[in-house]
């Protein structure tokens, strides 16, 4: 049957002092998905945490000593990250996916926009190499808290013809939001199309301006999941598809990120009527494991729950 | 080896293959799980609770993790019953699995009109699990599984409209006498007993001191509420003893089954641990297997109540 497998542990590491890296022999996951797309790990057989941790794709190796190969980050926020946390080479973890909808890529060529917060930005690692693969242009804004907790931006310096970093305290880049310097990139990139991933008072923000700009913006989410295949109803949002021919707004629905998203189209998703707190310590159940909630001061680990661990 | 051990079972004159089923909420129809378990290797599906029209469900977030569980207040979002007639009963009937389609309702009516469209478009459905774990709104929104009298009412009417499948109930443990809630859904006309749906829980975030969930309380399912669930299947399999219980709650191996069968539950369902493993039900009945020819037992007949009592 498809999408279970398991994968070897190739690597462990750390980029700066806040994320992990685990790369991860999985030839039938790293053959097929896209980027956007999400893992979900089981992160052992201890009974007192349960469910599976969800992991947007970082990076796919496909070519030389570590093709077939998958990369995931993420921070320590609960036990599930802690498990991980402490897998070595050779160590097996049980994987489900490819899993999700992933961005869709412009079919001619394109001036690429990829905005992303905190470690949310995982993703548009993925689909940077792609869009470069396939000819686009790449430019970037990433954006975090602080420096620390910035994704990887001397890679960002690589991949980008333009880049922007801007942090909320101003210890790295420009201080102040992704969004501050959004229009004006839009403007100076003639972006085609922005892609962001992020937590999700960031994604309303970078999507709202995408909008009163009319540039196509496509989202990927960071719900809480519950399954990651479409069952459990857990990590649903409200999208509006698109206005009916006669005008009239469709209806909301809740769509699920797991099997509907996590790439959504930024202009449909009914962000006022969305959440807008994700609690911090179930926040390592969302793909890019960030606390939806950029600007609140959480505890370092953000980690209270589940207790018994 | 010998023959492998028979793990079929009958449930009000419904036979099984084997007796662990999916439970509802936790499998869609089957066709979002399709791709990671084969269906044919499971005893049935027991599909998302449907309902008259369709349901949105609740406000995000619905989910949390709690020790050895979680706990969700989903509301039954679902597209209603006509839709699973339309779109999801023609692809469940082309697939090699026993369907039970589980049915929800604010009203008794609601109930009765839902079981009405699925005795006229439901061929293939061979039984009917009734989710009566829902607000009544003619009863300031309280439970009808929480009181004999509503509870029975729902049975009664679902009962009119469905003379011929078998209808299994599905009793809250969030009541003083289960067994009472039972005697009164089986006086009703119920031929089995679902048992339990989630345990009521809550859990708050201490950062922001708001609720986990944004319904506030939610129900509470996996491994942290299997003992209560075996003690509902116990006490309810002693009450009555002939009647078929599909005992459920925290079910993931082959001894949390067992210990539902030991209990006096016919049958098992899995929630839960679908999300972890969604082959969790093939391997399960095979472990039932495996400790049944580890014992030299033919049949789960020997198994189901078999309880014995310290002296």
């Amino acid at each position: 049957m498809m999408r279970m497998s398991s994968g070897e542990i190739l690597s462990h590491k750390k980029y700066g002092d806040a994320f992990h890296s685990l790369t991860i022999v999985a030839p039938d996951i790293g053959e097929r998905v896209v980027p956007g797309q999400f893992i979900n790990i089981r992160c052992g057989r201890d009974r007192s945490f349960i469910l599976r941790r969800p992991f947007s794709v970082y990076r796919v190796h496909k070519r030389g000593g570590w093709a077939s190969t998958i990369e995931i980050v993420f921070d320590l926020r609960g036990p599930g990250t802690r498990y991980l946390s402490e897998l070595r080479s050779h160590s097996i973890v049980d994987l489900m996916g490819p899993l999700g909808r992933g961005f869709t890529l412009p079919k001619n060529r394109a001036h690429c926009l990829l905005v992303g917060g905190g470690i949310g930005a995982a993703p548009l690692f993925f689909l940077a190499d792609e869009l470069r693969n396939d000819g686009h242009r790449v430019d970037v804004i990433l954006g975090a808290r602080s420096s620390r907790l910035l994704l990887n931006p001397i890679d960002v310096r690589r991949l980008a013809s333009v880049y922007r970093i801007t942090t909320d305290d101003g210890s790295a880049g420009e201080k102040g939001r992704v969004t501050d310097a959004l229009s004006e990139m839009i403007d100076r990139c003639e972006s085609d199309v922005v892609y962001t991933c992020g937590p999700h008072p960031m994604l309303a923000a970078v999507a709202g301006v995408c909008v009163d700009k009319k540039a196509p913006v496509q989202v990927a989410v960071e719900e809480l999941m519950g399954c990651g295949f479409g069952v459990c109803m857990t990590c649903v949002i409200p999208v509006r598809p698109g206005k009916s021919r006669r005008g009239n707004a469709a209806e909301i629905s809740y769509q699920r990120s797991c099997t509907d998203g996590p790439v959504f189209n930024g202009a449909s998703v009914v962000w006022d009527a969305a959440t807008d707190i994700v609690s911090s310590g179930q926040s390592e159940l969302s793909p890019g494991g960030t606390p939806a909630r950029q600007g609140v001061v959480v505890d370092s680990t953000g980690e209270h729950a589940p207790p018994g661990n | 080896m010998g023959a492998s051990p028979d793990v079929s079972t009958t449930l009000a004159g419904l036979e099984l293959s084997a007796p662990v089923l999916a439970a509802s909420g936790t499998f869609g129809s089957g066709r979002e799980a399709a791709e990671l378990v084969d269906l044919s290797a499971l005893g049935g599906v027991i599909v998302k609770s449907m309902t008259l029209a369709p349901w949105k469900g609740k406000a995000t977030p619905r989910m949390c993790e709690t020790p050895s569980g979680m706990l969700n207040a989903i509301g039954i979002q679902n597209k209603g019953v006509d839709h699973f007639i339309a779109e999801e009963l023609p692809w469940l009937r082309k697939q090699d699995v026993t369907v039970i389609a589980s049915i929800a309702g604010n009203t008794v009516e609601e109930f009765v009109q839902v079981a009405r469209k699925l005795r006229t478009g439901g061929r293939g459905v061979a039984a009917i699990e009734i989710n009566i774990s829902c607000p009544n709104l003619e009863d300031r929104d309280n439970m009808f599984a929480h009181a004999p009298g509503p509870a029975a009412a729902v049975v009664a009417g679902v009962r009119k409209s469905i003379p011929k499948l078998p209808l299994f109930p599905k009793l809250s443990p969030n009541v003083t006498s289960i067994a009472e809630i039972a005697g009164a859904v089986l006086e009703a006309g119920a031929d089995g007993l679902s048992l339990i749906n989630t345990v009521f829980g809550m859990s708050i975030d201490v950062e922001t001191r708001r609720p986990q969930l944004a319904g506030g309380v939610g129900g509470l399912s996996g491994p942290a509420i299997r003992p209560i669930a075996v003690r509902a299947v116990h006490e309810v399999h002693t009450a009555f003893p002939e009647v078929p219980i599909i005992g459920q709650g925290g079910v993931a191996s082959a001894d949390d089954a067992l210990e539902m069968l030991v209990a006096g539950a016919s049958a098992i369902a899995v929630g839960t641990a679908n999300f972890v493993n969604p082959r969790s039900i093939p391997e399960i009945i095979e472990g039932l297997r495996a400790y049944m020819r580890a014992r030299g037992i033919d049949s789960l007949q020997g198994i189901i109540g078999s309880l014995k009592h310290h002296d």
